[in-house]
């Protein structure tokens, strides 16, 4: 049985269970409602709660349970000497799977029979050929253990979902009929509903959380992959990066540092760039600015922040990189070789950033008690004055914070990399040449046709890592310096 | 009314620091201020009483041209300090702020340490050739704030950090050191606890010796305490102005009676 069919089923129960439990809290106040200890509604509700959370309970984890199990049940039948040389088991599960799931497609198709798909008799040489025609992607020919193990993948999963739709639908009617027995007047139903709205929220953070959790396990467990296959000594402190695809391992060199230093630097260059304006746009709209103008401004300004990225590089590759080598270039100052470079990408990037350190210094000096300010002009203090010397060292802390996130933006910055600052990673001093960063890697790691077990593609998980890591640290540290900021003036 | 105050002044022979003569404020369209007449006297300390929104603040903040930071704020008439027009285009604002001090509502020391707080208006104006000299200003006003043996042996911890009393007389220590002649309080003591108000108001009655004050009050009990003469304010009018003791016992105008006796307000 398909799931969205059990799901439509599960959930007409559960409105039936809605009408009926409504209906036997009524006949059982004697058709009062004031008799009852809540509204009709919620008796409604509590049933429908009855049903739904432990057969979509059920649902949820067998469907994320089954095919682990099954994995493993089939994994244990193929035997050793299938497993080629260089090969793994994983890798022939990965067959395996990817061969039932086409035996299903096929037979969806019509270019199959059901029974010859489930059929242990049947010829390999047919059922590839058949495959092929039906457009289904088989890496290799399909040898005898394979689709032996294939055809068991298919039979213990079909198995287990039919037991599924039974368990499931049994849990839902079992949950119906407890639902409808405890219906009484003097039953607590308002109260009962409560607790499953608060678990409802609950399971909504939860599942935010969850994710967050998963991402990093994934990365930690690919990055432990990648540190098995290549030291860790030789990446973290490797000066040079020079992956190898046709050598498949072996003479890469994944060493972070130039990746490392071109993050670092376009994003100096770009917080050169942003800060000062940031801010000085921010001082002008909170401090000097009228409110008509400012009302005008603010929204104008953060208008860039909501220019995607992939346009920004445009920019830098189409408009700011030509400009910077018309001045820079052979035919002016001759330091730069192509429109390509540190420098455009940093400039473009400090753009990106503007509204991000402005918006949230203007908040943090708006935040400033004007009693600071009446403080300050009261002892005869000048505008610019009272800025400099009260304003800001009050507003510093949270102009920090705002700083350090819109840096952490500036190193988790990708597409204006890939199109204003080049694919070469190097060391090196000169703002005018071409060098790239941590994502621009990854990205150019994951996109080729790389095997995903070698280290020219886990290396990528390992940059994740760092990266992560490294803003994570800066995040964690600016909310540190904002919240410790917000305390002074309570 | 001004008869009265002819009779008052003849009595009083000091002279007069700061003359108002039919002053008007507008906030927008709204007429905040009507027609106020005030002849503040030196080393005197003079309160403004009145119910809330009666003007007193308003006026207050006219008198060191405060309200010019505030945009939609206009005002009218003639306010003379030492019979110069502060509101004469020649007069700079911020000059003027230097020579009549303000202390504020609520305590408002800035995020620095004890030490920069007081030495925030010398450094601005240029008051002091040297660190010693810098020194010497710190140490004087601080004194004169009457909270010198407090805070001595913490001169470099924030002035922010400071119990509430300790704050405002922190406050009044830094607007002292700029050397005013005039001290404008806008209900210095309305965020105080009893204590730390009996700390300021002595440290008021000291002030006086030095400076004219000025000072707002929403207590009637504290403009009879540390005032000597008052003013009344009601609905932007200035309804009476005299003797403190005078006004307290035996008001002319019946607004004045109703306010003190507590039947308006």
């Amino acid at each position: 049985m398909p799931i969205l069919w059990l799901i439509l089923i599960v959930s007409a129960v559960a409105a039936v269970g809605y009408v009926l439990g409504r209906a036997r809290a009524l006949q059982s106040a004697g058709g009062d409602s004031r008799n009852l200890h809540s509204l009709p509604s919620f008796y409604g509700a509590n049933v429908t709660l009855k049903i739904l959370v432990p057969a979509f309970g059920l649902l949820i984890a067998w469907l994320l349970v089954q095919p682990f199990f099954v994995n493993s049940q089939v994994s244990g039948m193929i035997p050793e000497s299938a497993i080629k040389e260089g090969s793994s088991r994983s890798l022939v599960m990965a067959e395996v799977r990817r061969t039932a799931f086409g035996l299903d497609n096929a037979v969806a198709q019509g270019n199959l029979t059901e029974s010859a798909a489930s059929d242990a008799q049947v010829d390999v040489i047919d059922v590839t050929q058949r495959l092929k025609d039906a457009g289904q992607v088989v890496t290799s020919e399909i040898t005898q253990p394979v689709l032996r193990a294939a055809q068991s993948y298919r039979a213990m999963s079909a198995t287990g979902y039919a037991i599924m739709s039974v368990a499931v639908l049994a849990v839902a009617v079992i949950g119906a009929v407890i639902g409808w027995l405890q219906t009484n007047a003097e039953y607590r139903a308002r109260n009962v509903v409560e607790q499953g709205v608060r678990v409802l929220l609950l399971a909504a953070a939860s599942i935010a959380i969850l994710t967050t959790v998963g991402i990093v396990l994934s990365l930690v467990f690919n990055t432990w992959e990648f540190f098995k296959l290549y030291p860790a000594s030789d990446f973290f402190f490797g000066m040079t990066w020079a992956p190898s695809f046709s050598g498949r391992g072996g003479s890469s060199e994944l060493g972070i540092l130039p990746l490392l230093w071109g993050t670092l630097y376009i994003s100096i260059v770009a917080l050169l760039v942003a800060v000062p304006i940031g801010l000085f746009a921010a001082i002008y709209l909170s401090e000097y600015a009228s409110p008509r103008l400012r009302s005008v401004a603010k929204p104008l300004l953060e208008v860039l922040a909501g220019i995607p990225t992939i346009v920004y590089g445009l920019f830098a590759l189409l408009t700011v990189g030509p400009l910077l080598l018309d001045i820079f270039g052979d035919s002016g100052l001759g330091w730069m070789k192509a429109g390509t470079a540190v420098m455009t990408a940093g400039l473009v990037m400090g753009i990106m950033l503007i509204p991000f350190v402005s918006s949230l210094s203007d908040d943090i000096i708006n935040a400033v008690p004007q009693a600071m300010r009446d403080g300050s002009y009261g002892l005869g203090a000048t505008q610019s004055e009272t800025i400099r010397q009260v304003v800001l060292p009050a507003a510093l802390p949270g102009i920090v914070g705002a700083i350090l996130l819109a840096a952490s933006r500036a190193i988790g910055e990708t597409m204006i990399v890939v199109l204003g600052a080049g694919a070469a990673a190097r060391l090196s001093l000169n703002p005018f040449e071409a060098m790239t960063t941590v994502t621009a890697k990854i990205v150019s790691q994951l996109t080729g046709d790389a095997d995903f077990a070698s280290p020219e593609a886990l290396v990528a998980f390992a940059l994740g890592m760092t990266l992560f890591i490294l803003t994570l640290g800066l995040n964690v540290f600016a909310l540190y310096i904002v919240r410790k900021y917000r305390e002074q003036y309570e | 009314m001004n008869d009265m105050t002819r009779v008052e002044r003849a009595v009083d022979s000091k002279d007069i620091k700061i003359n108002a003569k039919k002053v008007q404020v507008y906030y927008g369209a709204t007429h905040a201020i009507k027609d106020v007449d005030v002849e503040i006297e030196d080393k005197t300390v003079t309160a403004f009483i009145g119910p809330s929104g009666c003007g007193k603040s308003t006026f207050l903040r006219c008198l060191n041209r405060m309200n010019d930071t505030i945009d939609i704020c206009r005002v009218e008439g003639d306010i003379l300090l030492d019979g110069e027009d502060i509101y004469d285009k020649r007069v700079d604002p911020v000059q003027l702020r230097a020579k009549v001090g303000m202390v504020f509502q609520k305590p408002n020391p800035f995020p620095k340490s004890i030490y920069d707080n007081v030495a925030y208006g010398p450094r601005i104006h240029g008051l002091a050739r040297n660190k010693s000299e810098l020194d010497e200003i710190v140490e004087k006003s601080l004194r004169r704030g009457a909270i010198w043996d407090e805070v001595k042996d913490r001169l470099d911890a924030p002035g922010t950090g400071l119990s509430g009393g300790q704050q405002q007389r922190l406050c009044i220590a830094r607007a002292v050191a700029t050397e005013p002649e005039v001290l404008l309080m806008d209900e210095p003591c309305s965020a105080l606890d009893p204590i730390a108000t009996a700390q300021v108001e002595e440290l008021i009655d000291e002030l006086r010796s030095r400076y004219s004050v000025v000072i707002v009050t929403h207590s009637m009990q504290q403009a009879a305490r540390v005032s000597q003469k008052t003013a009344f304010f009601h609905l932007g009018n200035l309804v009476e102005f005299g003797e403190t003791g005078q006004i307290f016992t035996n008001p002319v105008d019946p607004r004045t009676e109703s306010y003190i006796t507590g039947r308006i307000g």
